[in-house]
């Protein structure tokens, strides 16, 4: 485990480029296949400028690859190496998710606590 | 049914030694750091639906300490523990925070982070950030894989894939 530890943190930069959030998007618009950036910008609603400077990032630290198909360009999740460390995050991400759902519960109580306590005053 | 109205956090690493989380509620923010920081309602939220929180103390004051202890469905059981630094109410809480289950060979004083929680409020609504800020990288690294510990063996192995990948 600390082997497994120090080895992931020799990926810095890779760490921090599959962290954000946009980028994530785009490493999972991905899974299911390579596409070309106009599939991207339609798929997640972001300008071409935008998907392709993440793309950018992204090939630089070789999570996705590119394949000229004739005029076309293809884009691919390497997923071999760096989809791990997404999921990392994005579990952790899911750790704190479910905990803010259940926040919003105990918030509901504390509204309806409040606002009873208004009325009844 | 109830129709799940789920917001989800987002966690971005500004830098190699944080991490940062957000999320926004819809209430007003003393009600947030009231279930933030009262033990009864740190309770019903801090398990993530992975288990009991078994645990949960706050001495809330400069200096004071807090505990959490949860026991996941696995019957794993995971600490964290820690010393208030500052304390605005309703606004910012900055706190330390160590897991209790370091690797041997990691030092408490490594591992520690400092927790800043920020309470905004706009129009009733109340955006949350958490930066967790860490002494370096490795234990940020570290920080990430032990929020995940409750369950999470699997994440362990994909770690150690990558490591495998790296060689």
């Amino acid at each position: 485990m600390i082997l497994a530890m120090a080895r992931v943190a020799t990926t810095a930069d890779a760490f921090n480029a599959v962290a954000e959030p946009r980028r994530r998007e785009i490493l999972d618009a991905l899974a299911d296949g390579e596409r070309p950036v106009n599939d991207l910008v339609r798929m997640l609603g972001m300008g071409q400028p935008q998907v392709s400077k993440h793309l950018r990032v992204l090939r630089e630290v070789g999570a996705v690859e590119v394949r000229e198909d004739g005029r076309r360009r293809l884009y691919r999740l390497n997923g071999h190496a760096l989809k791990p460390i997404h999921d990392w995050v994005k579990e952790y991400e899911r750790t704190w998710s479910e905990r803010f759902d259940q926040l919003d519960v105990v918030l509901d109580d504390l509204k309806e606590e409040e606002n009873g306590d208004d009325s009844g005053e | 049914m109830t129709v799940a109205n789920s917001r989800k956090a987002e966690v971005t690493l500004p830098t190699d030694e944080q991490i940062l989380i957000t999320r926004e509620f819809d209430a007003p923010k003393h009600l947030v750091y009231r279930a933030w920081t009262t033990p009864e309602l740190v309770k019903r939220w801090w398990h993530a639906n992975r288990g009991v929180v078994t645990l949960a103390e706050i001495d809330l004051r400069v200096g004071g300490k807090w505990r959490y202890l949860a026991v996941a469905d696995d019957g794993t059981e995971v600490g964290f523990h820690g010393e208030y630094r500052e304390i605005v109410p309703n606004e910012r809480l900055v706190s330390t925070e160590i897991y209790e289950g370091l690797p041997e060979g990691v030092s408490e004083d490594d591992a520690a982070t400092l927790n800043t929680a920020s309470f905004l409020e706009a129009n009733g609504r109340t955006l949350l950030t958490i930066l967790v800020q860490a002494k370096n990288k490795v234990s940020r690294d570290a920080i990430i894989e032990s929020g995940m510990e409750a369950g999470l063996q699997d994440a362990l192995d994909l770690a150690e894939q990558v490591a495998l990948s790296l060689r």
